[in-house]
């Protein structure tokens, strides 16, 4: 069939829906509060910057980022640490209960964020490990180890075990096999597990609220913290907002070739 | 009649004696040569009582033979005989269920295939897919740690040898599949190994390429002093290969021999059917049509191209058929028949046309007949048999 002349209109007005709050959120942190607040404008009338000025010098937004990319980087290298050998289990032996395993691995996804925070918040607790990096990277482990191995094991399973085989009959030692051929193999397939457990790291709210309240305060929470009673400072609100973005918006550059594939789980 | 068996049987007897005498002889010499026989110059891998069982299906049977080198040694089976599993035993990648396999005189029964001195060659062509093919081949070198020079020398002498010279910095999957796979041949040329495996190493490849490679494989193994084990689906390969042939069906080897003599003369039923293409023509016979020349036989078989049209000499049977169906392929013409009960096929040659449903009288000499008895054992056999 011959293409309309109108056919990109539809995906057009797609793509405007998707992005206008993240353009209102990016012009609005160009605004100052005034406008924000009595006007509005579709574009800033002033293109100021001291909105992000504020981010910047605010030792408090400065300490909130990097609190949370510590612990999102921790949780990120911890779950693949944990999920590569784990897929690879899955991918290559058969055992006892395997399937369902590995199925169940996956129910741990199902149950609301909400149901975990008591018993963790416990748990950390009396472990002393409340309020610290470790503690958010931990819980949310939980999450994201199943969902990379579920990642991984596909992306695994698309390279022939033909290869392990090969390696072990050229008289590689498993680590050297491991590290050296297979690896390198699934990189993208690490990529992309690395991406969605930063994601999901990165923007969890629930749980790293309650794990982490003042020494290790997360950026979710003081996004949230910051409309108070006594008044929003909109414009700072949407600068950090913006500021968010970026770091997913770098990782997902990075695995933008493999990111469908990743959202199947690796079975493409 | 009776002569004719009698000959024939004292001729397979008399084989049976050779092959015992030679690797009586391979065995003196080795004790000759010490323990160590390292120099490469023969190998003998033997398997004792091999089996694997998964699942209570036996995928070996007890399996027991001696494997030399020297010879291309052919394991000849169907889809699903055992071929795989055997080679997967013989390489250490399993660890068989019962029996012993012994290398060179030493017990490598549960030695893992990383400690074994062996090679694989898969019918997929597998190659590390991140490395350049100079990477590739030097990889079991490297392993080694052998000094850089002479990893450097080893793989130009291989790259030359399969003419992958041109192609030493390209990544495997950007080269045509004949080439990857001599890319994983030179991998295992490389090594030097003492056994050296190859799973059906022509089968994904096309025709032409096939036969290439076909020709050069035993040239590129000769000399290496390695115990070389092809596996095939193709009895005309095995016969290509020559060398010695195992007939492989449901985890059993059903006979071990010299190729030719495996396929003139073998000793079931099974082995017969298994190292003929076209299908071999099997008919039973009962006591009351029994030819009186193939006493106590239960089954005759005949193999597709000594079925004729015209009878050679006078000792033939003529066989009342119906043409069912025909294919050519130019030189050759598959005539699908009906014979009694039984479907046969004749490859003759030339191009013929007969009408579907057409009668036709076709011949078959006496001595090209084998005949089985009932528990598909072979009977006797005319030395003529070809």
């Amino acid at each position: 069939m011959k293409q309309g002349r109108f056919a990109f209109v539809v995906p057009a007005l797609y793509i405007l829906f998707l992005m206008t709050p993240i353009y209102w959120l990016v012009a609005m942190s160009f605004k100052t509060n005034l406008e924000i607040t009595t006007r509005f404008t579709l574009f800033p009338e002033t293109f100021n910057l001291d909105n992000y000025v504020k981010v910047f010098t605010d030792e408090r937004w400065r300490a909130v980022f990097s609190n949370s990319l510590i612990y999102v980087g921790l949780n990120t290298v911890i779950s693949i640490a944990v999920a590569l050998p784990a897929a690879y289990a899955f991918s290559r032996y058969r055992f006892f209960g395997d399937k369902h395993l590995f199925f169940w691995l996956l129910t741990n996804r199902m149950a609301p964020a909400a149901v975990f925070t008591l018993p963790f918040f416990q748990l950390y607790s009396a472990f002393g490990l409340f309020d610290t990096h470790i503690a958010v990277a931990l819980a949310h482990c939980l999450f994201n180890v199943p969902l990379a191995v579920w990642i991984l094991e596909g992306f695994m399973s698309g390279v022939p075990r033909e290869i392990d085989e090969t390696a072990y009959v050229d008289g590689h030692s498993f680590p050297s096999f491991f590290v050296k051929i297979f690896m390198p193999l699934i990189a993208s397939g690490i990529g992309v597990a690395a991406f969605f457990c930063f994601m999901f790291s990165w923007v969890e709210y629930l749980i790293a609220d309650s794990l982490a309240r003042s020494a290790v305060l997360p950026i979710t929470t003081r996004l949230q913290a910051l409309s108070q009673a006594s008044g929003t400072d909109w414009g700072v609100l949407a600068a950090a907002g913006s500021l968010t973005l970026i770091p997913g918006a770098i990782v997902i550059w990075f695995v933008r070739n493999y990111i469908a594939k990743g959202f199947a789980l690796g079975r493409v | 009649m009776l002569t004719t068996s009698d000959a024939c049987c004292s001729a397979a007897v008399q084989q049976s004696a050779f092959l015992r005498l030679r690797f009586d002889d391979r065995g003196n010499r080795r004790l000759m040569c010490g323990d160590d026989c390292s120099d490469g110059s023969a190998g003998m891998l033997e398997l004792k009582e091999v089996s694997r069982r998964i699942n209570g299906v036996d995928h070996l049977a007890g399996i027991s033979m001696r494997i030399e080198s020297g010879v291309m040694n052919v394991l000849l089976g169907p889809a699903r005989a055992g071929k795989t599993s055997l080679m997967r035993a013989m390489a250490g990648l399993d660890r068989p269920g019962g029996g012993e396999i012994w290398f060179n005189g030493v017990n490598v029964t549960g030695v893992g295939v990383a400690k074994r001195n062996v090679a694989m060659v898969y019918q997929q062509f597998i190659n590390y897919p991140g490395w350049t093919v100079r990477e590739n081949i030097a990889s079991p070198l490297k392993v080694k740690r052998t000094p850089a020079a002479e990893i450097e020398s080893e793989v130009q002498r291989v790259a030359e040898l399969l003419r992958l010279t041109p192609y030493l910095e390209r990544k495997p999957l950007e080269l045509s599949g004949g080439q990857q796979q001599r890319v994983a041949m030179a991998r295992a040329i490389v090594k030097k190994a003492g056994l050296v495996l190859l799973d059906e190493p022509l089968a994904n490849l096309d025709y032409k390429l096939r036969e290439e490679l076909r020709a050069e494989l035993p040239k590129l193994f000769a000399d290496s002093g390695a115990v070389v084990v092809y596996a095939t689906t193709e009895p005309l390969e095995a016969l290509l290969l020559g060398g010695m042939t195992a007939t492989m069906s449901e985890g059993r080897v059903t006979q071990f021999g010299p190729s030719h003599q495996v396929y003139r003369v073998p000793a079931d039923l099974i082995t017969a059917e298994t190292y003929s293409d076209p299908p071999l023509n099997v008919f039973s016979v009962t006591a009351a049509a029994r030819p009186a020349r193939f006493p106590g036989a239960a089954t005759l078989a005949v193999r597709p191209h000594h079925v004729r049209l015209s009878p050679k000499s006078g000792e033939a049977d003529a066989y009342a058929a119906t043409v069912l169906s025909m294919e050519t392929n130019g030189s050759e013409t598959f005539v699908h028949l009906r014979v009694g009960d039984a479907r046969w096929v004749m490859l003759t040659h030339g191009v013929h046309a007969f009408e579907v449903g057409a009668a036709l009288t076709v011949h078959v000499e006496s001595g090209d007949v084998m005949s089985f008895d009932s528990a598909g054992r072979a009977l006797a056999l005319s030395a003529r048999a070809a």
